[in-house]
């Protein structure tokens, strides 16, 4: 039996590394990026499964942790989206605009002007 | 073989923490700082159980956990403030 | 979905009982105090959020939903793996290959859990970010812009895992 836990071990390390190289990655995309969305996209992702694969890693290493990093790792693939999702609206909202390159579009802009007209129409009635 | 992994490992997460860190002082708004400190949170909650099993301290899960929650609650705080206040 | 209408007492046992075990995760003690401690939490809680708690309806967890829970699961790390080779190509390239937008689709889904987790889901793909959820139109800042008609960005984006969470969630 002790070949599945030495199996396990060794996989676990290797999710480690894995998992530290993408979270160094999410952290070069935060850096080298040209504007906040697409910062959100390569800091989100690959943080997520960084920190996902970095600490069940640690999880296969150390199993009597199992199940307590289970639940972390649960909640990271729960909330970290809902952060950036929260970071891109609120940033949007706020006036930052999108890098775009030419041609580009942003649906987004249309929807916010149409509720802010909503809003001081009401305001004004 | 383990050392050598988990070193390699904590290398990059703290090159990882210092191009956070890089990030936050250049920012130029507030909200790219939010976005730095998030990403900054969760590569400092896969640092905190990676210590954990260095140290053998069962303790700096449970802080991993807390941080999680908090930083989470924090993130969508800040969130808030910069769609209301800026 | 209408919240203002009374939960029944079941609804109440049944939110506690998952909160509560929950609370089991985040402790892993088995001592007689926590399981109390854990109980007057979990009963407060359910007291007070059993409105919003649409997330686990028993039905849900019929066996033919079983195998689509499954397949979802799949999917989703198929594509998460793929996002972050995406990201890493994206990111270690001198030139930086992008070419961002922001675009619109509108989903089928009715349930407002299905709705979050697709959400989620879309974030985590590759080259994709949920920007808001607006009723039932998703607006989605793509880093590399393929089509900005709302079926075709439909298709492209959403179909893989709403074609699943359909199944589950019914439209």
């Amino acid at each position: 039996m002790n070949w599945i836990f030495d199996i396990l071990y060794y996989a676990g390390l290797f999710l480690i590394l894995l998992g530290s190289v993408f979270l160094f990655l999410g952290a070069l995309g935060i850096y080298r990026m040209p504007d906040l969305y697409n910062r959100l996209q390569a800091g989100t992702k690959a943080s997520t499964l960084g920190a996902m694969s970095t600490i069940l890693g640690v999880g296969l290493v150390h199993p009597q942790w199992f199940v307590k990093l289970f639940i972390i790792v649960l909640f990271i693939a729960f909330s970290n989206p809902l952060s950036s999702h929260a970071l891109a609206r609120a940033s949007h909202r706020s006036g930052v605009k999108p890098f775009l390159k030419e041609g580009g579009e942003d649906a987004y802009a249309e929807e916010v002007a149409a509720e802010k007209a909503r809003e001081t129409e009401k305001s004004t009635l | 073989m383990t050392a050598i992994v988990i070193n390699i490992a904590l290398f990059f997460i703290g090159l990882g923490l210092f191009l956070g860190l890089m990030r936050f002082v250049k920012g130029p708004t507030a909200a790219d700082r939010a976005v730095a400190t998030d990403t900054l949170s969760v590569i400092g909650i896969a640092g905190l159980v990676l210590l954990a099993y260095v140290f053998g301290r069962y303790i700096y899960v449970d802080l991993a956990l807390v941080y999680a929650v908090l930083g989470f609650i924090g993130i969508i705080v800040i969130a808030r403030f910069i769609e209301r206040a800026l | 979905m209408n919240t203002s209408r009374k939960p029944s007492v079941s609804r109440y046992l049944y939110t506690f009982l998952i909160i509560w075990l929950l609370w089991y995760g985040f402790t892993t003690s088995l001592q007689p105090a926590e399981w109390i401690t854990g109980a007057v939490v979990a009963a407060l809680i359910s007291f007070v959020t059993v409105r919003y708690f649409e997330c686990c309806d028993p039905i849900l967890f019929a066996p033919k939903h079983i195998v689509w829970f499954v397949a979802y699961f799949f999917v989703f790390l198929l594509a998460l793996v793929k996002a972050n080779f995406d990201v890493a190509r994206r990111v270690l390239s001198p030139q930086l290959p992008i070419n961002p937008g922001v675009v619109k689709f509108k989903t089928r889904l009715k349930n407002r859990f299905a709705r979050m987790v697709l959400a989620n889901s879309i974030t985590l793909t590759p080259g994709t970010l949920t920007v808001d959820v607006v009723d039932d139109t998703y607006y989605i800042h793509w880093i590399d812009v393929k089509t900005t008609e709302p079926d075709a960005v439909y298709r492209e984006v959403a179909w893989p895992f709403e074609r699943i969470l359909l199944k589950i969630y019914g439209e």
